[in-house]
């Protein structure tokens, strides 16, 4: 099983309908576990209960940049092998990843609240990922404003994988700006500093939340391909009525 | 080489004559620059301040809107099949059309921020440091900019949504031709490190441009 053979739409249906099952039950595992083993963990010294934000934050912030990571390689799949399901792959995730990167600026926001005192911050980490959000807000923009939907594949293609350019450049160029207007004032949460009782937890909610998006996005991938057929199939309809 | 030449100098002359419009360009940064004054009131030593902010701010509206023609004009009258159909590489056509572009409505922006830089009370170190970051600054807006107007020929779709898309790319120029004037205005950290960055994100986005305009023009247009 290759990934050519995926091409055919119905096989991947037929796989997907197969094993989507067995993931939604491993992320409901996998997530009961890790959100146990979250609420159970003890309190941090400095930030209380409050620390408890963390193991929903950060798997949420990690995926932010993940799905993009997903949907530049689709983008690939679109214009170098013109995959004909990449552009299915490409325009399902987008809408998962910008809900990951507004959970992780909400979450982010209401963690920032007790701890900083302050909503909104312009951190050199929060504007980055802002504009990532921006920047998936543009994309569905663009699936959206076009009707065709193989011609919105290849301009959203292109614009995805200048995207995953521009992406460090921009990190590092808001890195930069911040430390040029403010000194950072911002605890660093090093991943060798943390405790073994956050980091088994952390690292589990990380996987359940890859797990949840696996699901989540194969999901969204067969309701695209559905939704295709039935706009295909009230063309055809529409064509008959006119002749 | 040739090719390349005569596309240059025919896009600058189009770009000059009647219904050109490069130096509507000029206009609107003019407009934006003078509405400046009427929101945050007409105070010389805050509007001094925030003098290269504005300027930037201007040059980056003016130069996104103007790139909206970069490509309509010649879809719309065949010559871009022309241009895609011939023997020169579409990357180089593309980089060739922008460089006329920058040439005809790029440069004249710079060389109005002298004059804009006296009507927000800039004196002539800080005018010259904000020109010289926009000579070094605006050939990245350019050719960034050019992926946009690419997607937009392709998609009929203009306006808004390219300035959506665009404007997220264009943050990393804004944040160092700004801090490069400021450094060079009130110091205290070095004018050279900032502007270095600049000019290299001006010769990336040099390779960059045209390789993504030229992909979404091929992908595009059959």
């Amino acid at each position: 099983m290759t990934l050519i053979d995926l091409a055919n739409p119905t096989r991947f249906l037929a796989l997907s309908a197969r094993v989507l099952p067995w993931l939604a039950a491993a992320t409901v595992i996998l997530l009961t576990i890790g959100l146990y083993q979250s609420a159970t963990a003890p309190d941090d010294y400095q930030q209380g209960a409050t620390v408890k934000i963390m193991f929903i934050h950060v798997p949420n912030a990690w995926l932010s940049m993940f799905v993009w990571g997903v949907m530049s390689i689709a983008s690939l799949g679109t214009l170098v092998w013109r995959h004909p399901l990449a552009d299915v792959a490409a325009k399902a995730a987008a809408p998962i990843g910008a809900a990951f990167t507004f959970l992780a600026l909400f979450t982010g926001s209401l963690w920032g609240r007790p701890m900083w005192g302050t909503y909104w911050e312009w951190d050199a980490r929060l504007t980055s990922v802002l504009i990532l959000f921006l920047m998936y807000l543009g994309l569905m923009a663009l699936w959206r404003a076009v009707e065709d939907p193989s011609r919105a594949a290849r301009a959203a293609a292109v614009l995805t994988l200048v995207g995953a350019i521009n992406l460090p450049i921009i990190k590092f160029s808001v890195d930069w700006w911040n430390t040029l207007h403010q000194p950072a004032s911002v605890m660093r949460m090093g991943g060798s500093t943390l405790d073994k009782s956050f980091l088994i937890p952390l690292l589990v909610m990380a996987v359940a939340f890859t797990l949840l998006f696996v699901t989540l996005h194969l999901a969204a991938m067969r309701n695209e391909i559905l939704r295709r057929r039935v706009r295909s199939l009230q063309m055809m309809q529409a064509s008959q009525k006119a002749a | 080489m040739t090719a390349l030449a005569a596309l240059i100098r025919r896009d600058i002359r189009i770009a000059l004559r009647v219904g050109g419009g490069a130096l509507i360009g000029v206009l609107f940064f003019l407009t934006v620059v003078v509405l400046m004054p009427f929101a945050v009131g007409p105070d010389l030593a805050l509007l001094s301040r925030l003098g290269p902010a504005i300027l930037w701010l201007g040059a980056l509206l003016a130069s996104l809107l103007t790139l909206d023609r970069l490509f309509m004009a010649d879809h719309e009258d065949g010559s871009l099949d022309l241009i895609t159909m011939s023997r020169t590489p579409l990357e180089l056509a593309c980089a060739a059309k922008a460089l006329a572009h920058w040439l005809a409505a790029g440069l004249p922006l710079i060389v109005a921020t002298p004059v804009l830089g006296l009507l927000l009370n800039l004196d002539m170190v800080a005018t010259g440091a904000v020109a010289l970051t926009l000579l070094a600054g605006t050939p990245a807006l350019t050719f960034t900019g050019m992926i946009g107007a690419a997607l937009a020929v392709t998609l009929h779709r203009g306006g808004l949504l390219m300035a959506v898309l665009v404007l997220p790319l264009s943050i990393p120029v804004l944040i160092f031709g700004v801090a490069a004037s400021q450094a060079a205005i009130t110091g205290p950290s070095s004018f050279g490190a900032p502007f270095s960055i600049l000019c290299a994100l001006s010769l990336v986005s040099l390779v960059i441009g045209p390789f993504a305009a030229a992909a979404s023009l091929k992908h595009g247009l059959d």
